[in-house]
C-alpha cells in the first residue's frame, strides 16, 4: 500500500524518505530507489496528483527547456552568440535562431546583439549541462534597452510573477514601469522615473524575502499604496 | 547597466536613492573578532564586510631606518567575498588595495615608528596588518582602510621574554599612535563625483581618488586609479566631499 510520509509544503532535506510504494512518481528534486521515493534537494515538499516534487529553497538556476531567461551577451563569433544567464556555462544562440528577420550568412552579428547587450531569450534545448541552446526567434525575445537589472533567487521567480502574472501586473500597474522577469532570476525594470523603479525593486525584494508567507498579494498591494 | 547608471546620476539620483556624498547604512564596527591577534576589527558598510587583524612581531630594523619599527600591510581577496576573486597569488587588485591602505597609514604618520624601536639597530616591532574582505558589495577600499585603522586603534603590544614574542600573551601597552587618518574614496562616473558605490555602480566607474584625512582635516595621502583624469576643480571638490564623509565615519569610530 502506497503512502506519503511528509505533509504538504513541509521542509525536506536531501535523502529524506518522501513516499513508499509504486503509486507515486518522482519528479523534480526527488528520485526513486527500490519502492521508495527520496528527496534530492533541500526544499518544500509538493504533491501534484501522483507527482512528487521538491521545490528548492535556493540555489543556482538550472536551465530548463522552454524557460524565458534574461542574459548578457559575452561573446560574438561568426555564427553564434554566447549569452551569460547565470549558469555555469554560457548559453549558445545559433545564427538561424538569432532573429525573426532573415540574417544573411556573412552578416556582422554585432549589429544585431553586441557584447554587453542584455537580451531576453528562450531556452530550446538542453542536451547536457555544457550544451544549452537558446532562441531569439520566439515571441517576447528581444534586446533590452537601458534599465535597471536586479538579481533574485531563481526559486522565488514563480512567486514574483504570481498566478497568471497577478503579482507582477500589480507592481507594473502601481509603478508604471516596464518589468521583464527571467526564469533565471534576473529582472529588468525600466520606468520614466528612478523613484518608481526603486519602488518596484523594493516591492520585488519584499516578495523575495517573504515568499513563503501567505496572503502576499494583499501585503504587496498595501505596501505599494502606502509608498505612493 | 553602465549607461543606465550614468543616466540616473544625470538626474541627481542614485540606484538606491542616496545623495552623492552619503555612505550606506548601517556602518558597524566590532573589535571582538580574534582573541589571538593583538588587534582586530570587523567593519560593515552596508553589505560590504571586511575583517582586519593586527599581529605584532619583533625583528631587526632595515639598514636605512635603524631606530624605526616596520609596517607590513597585506590584503587577501578571498573567493568567499565575490565570484570574481580566485584563490592563488594576489593579483593587481589585491596589491593596489593593500598599497592604498598602507599609504593611508604610513604617509599620515599614524604609527609612531620611533616608539616601536626596542633597541636601536638591533630590535624593533613589526606591525603586520592583515585584511580579509568577507563580502564585496562595493567600495572595498574604504571598508578595508577603515577596518585597518579600527584594528590598529585597539591593538596592544605583545609580551616579550628574552626578545621573543609570547604567543597569545599581551601587555596593556597600546600600539603608539599619533593621529587617526580615515580614507574616503571619491569615484568619478561621467562628470559626477560620488562616494561609497555599491556593486552595480562600481561597473560604471571612470576614475577614483582615495583620500586619507586626519582629525585636523589635513589631507595625508592620495591615490588615483582608473584611466580618466581629474581636473583641479574636481580634485578640490573631491577633497571637500572626502572631508565631509570622513567626519561622519569618525563618529562611528570610538
Amino acid at each position: 500500500m502506497a503512502k506519503i510520509l511528509v505533509k504538504e509544503r513541509n521542509v525536506v532535506v536531501p535523502g529524506q524518505e518522501l513516499a513508499d510504494g509504486m503509486d507515486y512518481l518522482p519528479s523534480e528534486g526527488a528520485f526513486r530507489e527500490g519502492e521508495k521515493i527520496f528527496s534530492s534537494k533541500l526544499g518544500l515538499f509538493n504533491l501534484d496528483g501522483r507527482l512528487i516534487k521538491v521545490i528548492p529553497l535556493g540555489g543556482k538556476y538550472i536551465p530548463k527547456k522552454n524557460d524565458t531567461v534574461i542574459g548578457r551577451v559575452t561573446d560574438v563569433s561568426p555564427k553564434i552568440w554566447r549569452i551569460d544567464i547565470g549558469w555555469a556555462f554560457d548559453v549558445v544562440v545559433p545564427l538561424r535562431e538569432g532573429s525573426r528577420d532573415f540574417i544573411p550568412n556573412d552578416a556582422d552579428l554585432t549589429k544585431y546583439y553586441d557584447i554587453g547587450d542584455l537580451v531576453v531569450a528562450k531556452i530550446i534545448n538542453v542536451l547536457s549541462p555544457k550544451i544549452v541552446d537558446a532562441s531569439m526567434k520566439l515571441p517576447g525575445c528581444r534586446k533590452l534597452g537601458v534599465g535597471r537589472v536586479i538579481k533574485v533567487e531563481s526559486s522565488r521567480v514563480p512567486r514574483i510573477i504570481g498566478k497568471q502574472g497577478s503579482m507582477i501586473t500589480l507592481i507594473k500597474d502601481a509603478t508604471g514601469c516596464n518589468i521583464t522577469v527571467g526564469q533565471n532570476g534576473l529582472i529588468w525594470i525600466s520606468g520614466e522615473d528612478s523613484k518608481k523603479e526603486r519602488l518596484a525593486e523594493e516591492a520585488i525584494r519584499k516578495i523575495e524575502a517573504e515568499a513563503h508567507s501567505e496572503g502576499l498579494t494583499d501585503k504587496i498591494n498595501n505596501f505599494l499604496k502606502e509608498s505612493k | 547597466m553602465k549607461k543606465y547608471i550614468k543616466a540616473i546620476l544625470d538626474k541627481k539620483d542614485r540606484l538606491d536613492g542616496r545623495t552623492f556624498d552619503e555612505f550606506r547604512k548601517p556602518i558597524t564596527i566590532s573589535n571582538e573578532v580574534s582573541n589571538k591577534a593583538e588587534g582586530s576589527a570587523r567593519v560593515k558598510i552596508g553589505d560590504t564586510e571586511v575583517i582586519a587583524g593586527i599581529k605584532v612581531d619583533v625583528g631587526t630594523p632595515y639598514p636605512d631606518s635603524q631606530n624605526r619599527g616596520n609596517l607590513i600591510t597585506n590584503v587577501e581577496l578571498l573567493p568567499v567575498a565575490s565570484s570574481k576573486f580566485l584563490p592563488g597569488p594576489p593579483g593587481p587588485q589585491a596589491v593596489e588595495l593593500s598599497r592604498i591602505v598602507d599609504r593611508g597609514i604610513r604617509e599620515s604618520g599614524m604609527l609612531d615608528f620611533e616608539k616601536l624601536c626596542i633597541r636601536e639597530g638591533e630590535l624593533v616591532y613589526n606591525i603586520i596588518v592583515d585584511i580579509y574582505p568577507i563580502n564585496d558589495a562595493g567600495n572595498l577600499i574604504d571598508a578595508s582602510a577603515f577596518a585597518a585603522v579600527a584594528a590598529l586603534k585597539n591593538a596592544v603590544l605583545p609580551k616579550l621574554v628574552d626578545d621573543k614574542v609570547q604567543f597569545g600573551e599581551f601587555t596593556k601597552t597600546k600600539v603608539p599612535l599619533k593621529i587617526i587618518p580615515i580614507t574616503c574614496t571619491v569615484y568619478k562616473i561621467g562628470e559626477h563625483l560620488v562616494v561609497d558605490l555599491n556593486k552595480d555602480e562600481e561597473e560604471a566607474i571612470d576614475a577614483r581618488l582615495s583620500i586619507a584625512v586626519s582629525e585636523s582635516g589635513n589631507v595625508h595621502a592620495m591615490q588615483k586609479g582608473g584611466i580618466v583624469g581629474f581636473s583641479i576643480d574636481e580634485v578640490d571638490k573631491a577633497i571637500g566631499m572626502a572631508k565631509k564623509c570622513v567626519e561622519k565615519l569618525r563618529k562611528q569610530l570610538k
